[in-house]
């Protein structure tokens, strides 16, 4: 026998192992595993269509009816008639006030976290407690704003006001503006602190030339996704005393009564109309439930195109 | 330059000294800031808390249900629904999640999972409230009215479900974050040894990320407890409730007992009870969660420390 | 040229002197050999672990001095301890003596960003800002409190120059330093630091992260730059030691992972003809 031979003719060992390692065998239970881990997506993905497609369906058409003058009607008894744009104006209102508050302080706090203070038990001690800031549910934060804001601080904020309701709100977020931040912060390479340091700059020196310009895209992103998130914050406004039925402005009112006075928001709209059973009360919420996604949508978009484009530069 | 370098030439300006103390001092206050909140909130709900336990008699807080109005302030049965409703939402939230955690982090290729990413995280970016109309509109009707036989809508299965679509993200995005974290080199040693996806993902990969899952569902289910908009919308419960942990039935939540003493549909304004009855029933959720998150924590940091 | 700064009441001091004709040893031995910086029984301590134990050594003026030896033997500690930059790391600390021009460095009253802003640095891998080329050179005088374009355009001008990088980028001044290979990003960072026109140079491993052609342009450069700045250079690479550099010091590592000075002088005598037994092992290969 020659080399040949055996190279044509394989032998008993070398079939079986050819026989061994080639050919595929149907894994009956893997493929069902994979499905069904599929299938989980699946579901979520169901919940999504099948949520936008009764949302869609039930309100589409007030709005088509409607159009702008269902975004500027005052809230009524009258389905007819009723409108979201003092939710709207609330809303806004109250964004403002997260602007405000919220986003100085959270990112001063971000900065003191992640730029000055020393790794010591004091500095672990209010990472600590700022994490559990935000893991506090938020029907707390209104009892918060109850019990300070408008009990104990009537005379400044005028109760059950826009100004209760906008600070409370402003609180709530805080925390998770901090957290975002002080990602964002930590996410600066190290070397480009050195190289400014080694340069003779200051701490805050660096911190402003090198540090938050590059840090700034990220807190950017963050923080309108927090404002989407303060968007649909329900729960405390109900505790401060968010009108829930409807109310209607003085005419000549100043913008101190405005901001002293009652107010509504969006969600809280949504959830009042939500528990009413008349039919058309259900195509409302569908409606308004739609001007509110539409919102978020809208933050939520600009908040990854901007990160898109910031991410691009660097 | 040389010769004549003292110390004085080394020190720096004054004014510079100032400054960067001052700009110091600015951040240490926005830091204070944060901290303050919590010591607000803690004393805020002690305060009107303690002035519900001193006032009332004990025995009105093991009564017959829920009734506020009525003057009873039975504990066990608004914790029994937020409890009934949490085990509805993790019954149906953790397979779910899970598998589509473990799909994203082991199955699926890089397109794949661009393409999928985003749903969870548009799922969880849906308000609330929004899923609280869901669950009355849609899920109600469709799926608890069916299952329970029964003609009124409102029932915390219904609510129970909402909450699960609403903490579904929450466990699916930080379990898929824990197996990720998993390295790379204990997968390859499974493969090496011939072992297939399924057992890798589910024997190696999995215990692996253990503490991380752990600490989502524990998160998951802080989140849950919380929840207020859905269970207030979906659950029903208004004016009350008898102690129940049937599903089928409407039921009373923490959250929503707060909210319902709040906006006056079980306020008696002026009752000196039911107001700081609220501030109780608060104080009881704050610590709740609080424990569940700093065990949640423990156990981040468990999975991070591995690695 | 001279540029006055007002506020700090510091000088910014550009001399365009040249030392042209002159072999760089002959120019080296014409100048007296002051002592920049002197250490005495200097430790580095990070917490409870020492990194470099109880050394004694003077740097020279003008001279280019090398500091080399094994991994981990506190060699980029040693340097960065020169500008204060261990200060930025939690639980480093000193003990011993480090004078400057016989200032004591570590003095409570001393600013740390005054001594950086005499004692510049380049590090391992090239980290220039995610700023233009103009405004990384900028940066460092603009916040010393330097301010008007013309000084500032003749400042990063002859910063440029004299790192050798001018030619290559004075039409694109506006574009992005991170847009530069790596060795112009180095060369970039070298201007920069001498932009704030300090009298010594600290580097760490600078050519480290670059390549053979981009290693011998550096080289060259420290050989004009030596003209007008002390320079010390932490290097891995011996060749490089022996070819570029007037002094070397040698660290190696003790028992306790404590680095300590094994022997110093100057590099002809180091590398031919060492006093130290581990000098020798370790020049020649046999460890490290």
């Amino acid at each position: 026998m020659t080399a040949q031979d055996l190279a044509v003719r394989p032998s008993a060992v070398q079939e079986a192992v050819r026989r061994q390692i080639s050919g595929r065998k149907l894994d009956i239970g893997a493929l069902w595993f994979q499905a069904l881990l599929l299938g989980s997506l699946v579901v979520a993905l169901g919940i999504l269509v099948s949520l936008l497609a009764d949302v869609v369906g039930r309100g589409g058409t007030v709005i088509v009816e409607r159009g702008p003058g269902f975004v500027t009607a005052n809230v009524s008894s009258n389905p007819a008639l009723a409108g979201v744009g003092q939710g709207i104006f609330g809303s806004l209102m109250i964004i403002v006030f997260v602007i405000l508050l919220a986003f100085p302080v959270g990112i001063g706090a971000a900065i003191y976290l992640e730029e000055y203070a020393h790794d010591n038990t004091r500095t672990r001690l209010l990472n600590a407690t700022v994490r559990n800031l935000a893991g506090v549910p938020a029907i707390v934060y209104g009892l918060l704003g109850l019990a300070v804001f408008v009990v104990a601080l009537e005379g400044l904020t005028g109760g059950r006001s826009v100004i209760a309701g906008g600070v409370t709100i402003a609180v709530l977020v805080m925390p998770i503006v901090v957290i975002t931040a002080a990602e964002a912060l930590r996410a600066v390479p190290a070397s480009i602190r050195e190289a400014g340091f080694g340069v003779g700059a200051t701490k805050w020196q660096v911190i402003r030339h090198h540090v938050l310009p590059y840090a700034a895209p990220g807190i950017l992103t963050g923080s309108i996704l927090t404002l989407s998130r303060a968007f649909g914050e329900t729960a405390p406004l109900i505790m401060v005393g968010a009108v829930v039925g409807g109310f209607v402005n003085r005419p000549g009112q100043n913008l101190v009564d405005t901001l002293q006075g009652p107010y509504t928001a969006l969600p809280t709209i949504i959830f009042n109309w939500a528990r009413q059973p008349q039919e058309e009360f259900r195509h409302l919420t569908a409606a308004a439930i739609i001007v509110l996604v539409a919102i978020i949508l809208v933050l939520n978009a600009l908040a990854i195109i901007l990160r898109n484009r910031f991410e691009r530069r660097w | 330059m040389s010769a004549n370098l003292t110390v004085a030439d080394l020190r720096g300006t004054a004014a510079r000294r100032r400054t960067e103390g001052l700009i110091r001092g600015v951040f240490v206050a926005a830091a204070g800031t944060s901290v303050l909140v919590s010591v607000l909130i803690v004393f805020a709900l002690t305060e009107q808390a303690w002035r519900f336990i001193s006032q009332v008699d004990l025995s009105v807080l093991i009564s017959d249900g829920w009734f506020p109005r009525r003057g009873r302030y039975d504990v066990a049965t608004i914790i029994a629904g937020t409890l009934t409703i949490t085990g509805v939402a993790m019954l149906i939230a953790t397979p779910i999640g899970l598998g589509a955690a473990i799909y994203l982090s082991e199955y699926a290729s890089a397109r794949v999972r661009r393409l999928l990413k985003p749903i969870l995280e548009i799922l969880a970016g849906i308000p609330s409230v929004v899923l609280g109309f869901y669950a009355l509109a849609v899920l109600a009707p469709s799926i608890i009215q069916p299952l329970c036989g029964s003609n009124s809508l409102f029932s915390m299965g219904a609510a129970g479900l909402g909450v699960g679509i609403l903490i579904t993200p929450l466990i699916a995005s930080v379990a898929e974050d824990a197996m990720h974290a998993v390295p790379m080199s204990l997968r390859e040693a499974s493969y090496g040894l011939g072992a297939r996806r399924r057992s890798t993902s589910l024997r190696v990969v999995m215990p692996a990320a253990v503490s991380g899952i752990v600490a989502g569902l524990l998160l998951a289910v802080s989140r849950g407890v919380g929840e207020t908009m859905v269970v207030a919308i979906a659950a029903g419960g208004v004016g009350g409730s008898l102690f129940t942990i049937n599903p089928c039935a409407p039921g009373q939540t923490m959250t929503a007992a707060m909210t319902a003493l709040a906006t006056g549909s079980d306020q008696v304004r002026g009752d000196s009870l039911a107001f700081p009855s609220l501030f109780f029933v608060g104080l009881l959720l704050f610590l709740m969660t609080l424990v569940l998150n700093v065990i949640s924590e423990r156990f981040v940091r468990r999975f991070r420390r591995a690695y | 040229m001279t540029i006055e700064l007002q506020p700090e009441e510091r000088t910014i001091d550009i001399r365009l002197t040249t030392v042209t004709g002159s072999r760089p040893e002959e120019a080296a031995a014409a100048v007296p050999a002051e002592a920049v910086f002197e250490l005495r029984k200097f430790s580095a301590w990070y917490g409870t672990f020492r990194a470099v134990r109880d050394m004694d050594l003077d740097i020279r003026e003008k001279r280019i001095t090398s500091i080399i030896g094994p991994s981990g033997t506190g060699k980029s500690t040693l340097l960065r301890a020169f500008n204060r930059m261990n200060d930025l790391i939690e639980g480093a600390r000193v003990t011993g003596t480090v004078t400057y021009h016989g200032v004591d460095l570590y003095a409570p009253e001393v600013d740390p960003v005054e001594v950086r802003r005499r004692i510049g640095m380049v590090f391992q891998k090239p980290n220039p800002f995610p700023k233009s080329i103009y405004d990384n050179v900028a940066f460092g005088p603009r916040v010393a409190g330097l301010k008007g374009k013309s000084r500032l355009d003749d400042l990063v001008e002859e910063s440029l120059r004299r790192a050798a990088l001018w030619d290559e980028v004075k039409d694109k001044l506006g574009s992005l330093g991170t847009s530069l290979s790596g060795g112009q990003q180095q060369r970039l960072c070298i201007a920069r630091a001498i932009a704030v026109s300090p009298d010594v140079i600290l580097m760490d491993e600078p050519c480290s992260a670059l390549d053979p052609v981009a290693t011998l342009r550096i080289e060259e450069l420290m050989w004009e730059l030596k003209q007008n700045y002390t320079i010390v250079i932490v290097t891995h690479n011996m060749q490089q030691a022996a070819r570029a550099s007037d002094e070397t010091v040698f660290l190696t590592m003790g028992e306790d992972r404590a680095g300590y000075l094994v022997e110093q002088g100057p590099t002809a005598q180091l590398f031919t003809n060492p006093q130290n037994r581990l000098t020798e092992d370790y020049v020649s290969g046999r460890f490290g």
